[in-house]
């Protein structure tokens, strides 16, 4: 069985596609997880300030979670919007 | 299924198109004022509050507060830009529980104007606070050789904004798609009422980082200026 080159591209696409998503979001959920404790030990420690760490909580969060929103990003246009895929297939 | 808004053509004559995303940031548009315009056509300052004043006296108050938290000066000029962008995206990602809604916010297209409306803002209110010459020796700080990391720092930050925001709003709506065709029956549900959660942080994030560049551009003067009274 010899493969085309759509072939090759969309399943090549397919596993990339799995794979950035899963690598991607090991890292950030490594840091939230890190974040979220940091704050809640913070919070337990000066509840007086709970408003203001709550706000930098959110949006570090925010910040931390972006990477992985990249990522998921380029999952998506891989699978939904690949140019290769358009590419071979005009 | 399609992660771009922009395709989903409504009504088109000769190159003149309109797209789900144009339609549907004018309907959010045409909301806010609406509401806006019946609420502030009578306002009171005495005897009982009309319910919808009170609404929006609360949020005018919030989004106030957070500003002067944040930024640690007087909210009144950064009121009418930040504001407006908090309550517009939140409008909009809230709208998303309508059904045939697609929020415009999950377009690239929306993101990156709001995201440039930031990127302009920033040196506006930086040089109205602090002027020309001081606003630019900024980004000489704190040698020359960093010119071309805080350009490049500045762009970054504005194409995550755009992303960051069009990523949140696309996945939610693209979530929602896949289990529709998987458990239609309870599971989108809860991942709308997860939408809305969302939906509303991001719009908080995306107000709140529009304030703190801007406050950043405009608070390193005051800084220097309380060194130098030290």
């Amino acid at each position: 069985m010899d493969m085309d080159s759509l072939s090759l591209v969309g399943v090549i696409s397919i596993a990339t596609a799995g794979l950035t998503i899963a690598f991607g979001s090991i890292g950030p959920a490594l840091g939230q997880g890190r974040a979220v404790s940091q704050a809640l030990s913070s919070i337990a420690q000066q509840p007086d300030e709970a408003n203001t760490i709550t706000r930098t909580l959110f949006v570090g969060l925010a910040m931390i979670e972006s990477t992985a929103i990249y990522c998921f990003v380029v999952t998506m246009i891989l699978i939904f919007a690949n140019p290769f895929w358009n590419y071979f297939l005009n | 299924m399609t992660i771009n808004p922009d395709e989903i053509v409504f009504f088109q004559w000769g190159w003149f198109t309109i797209n789900s995303t144009i339609f549907f940031t004018w309907l959010v548009m045409f909301l806010l004022t609406l509401g806006s315009w019946l609420v502030t056509r009578k306002l009171t300052s005495e005897g009982e509050l009309s319910r919808w004043q009170n609404l929006l006296e609360v949020m005018i108050n919030g989004i106030n507060d957070q500003i002067r938290e944040v930024s640690r000066q007087e909210p009144g000029p950064y009121l009418p830009f930040v504001g407006t962008l908090f309550i517009f995206i939140a409008i909009s990602n809230i709208l998303a529980i309508v059904p045939g809604y697609t929020p415009p916010t999950s377009s690239l297209s929306t993101t990156a104007a709001l995201a440039i409306c930031v990127f302009i803002a920033v040196p506006i209110f930086g040089i109205a606070h602090q002027g020309v010459m001081n606003y630019l020796r900024q980004y000489l700080q704190p040698t020359f050789f960093m010119l071309p990391f805080n350009l490049i720092g500045e762009l970054s930050r504005t194409l995550a904004l755009a992303v960051r925001l069009y990523g949140n709003m696309m996945s939610g709506t693209i979530i929602v798609a896949i289990l529709l065709t998987i458990t239609p029956l309870i599971f989108p549900v809860v991942m709308q009422a997860l939408g809305l959660l969302t939906g509303l942080i991001q719009a908080y994030i995306f107000a709140i980082l529009a304030m703190v560049y801007i406050a950043s551009a405009s608070m390193a003067h005051q800084e220097i200026e309380k060194k130098g009274e030290n």
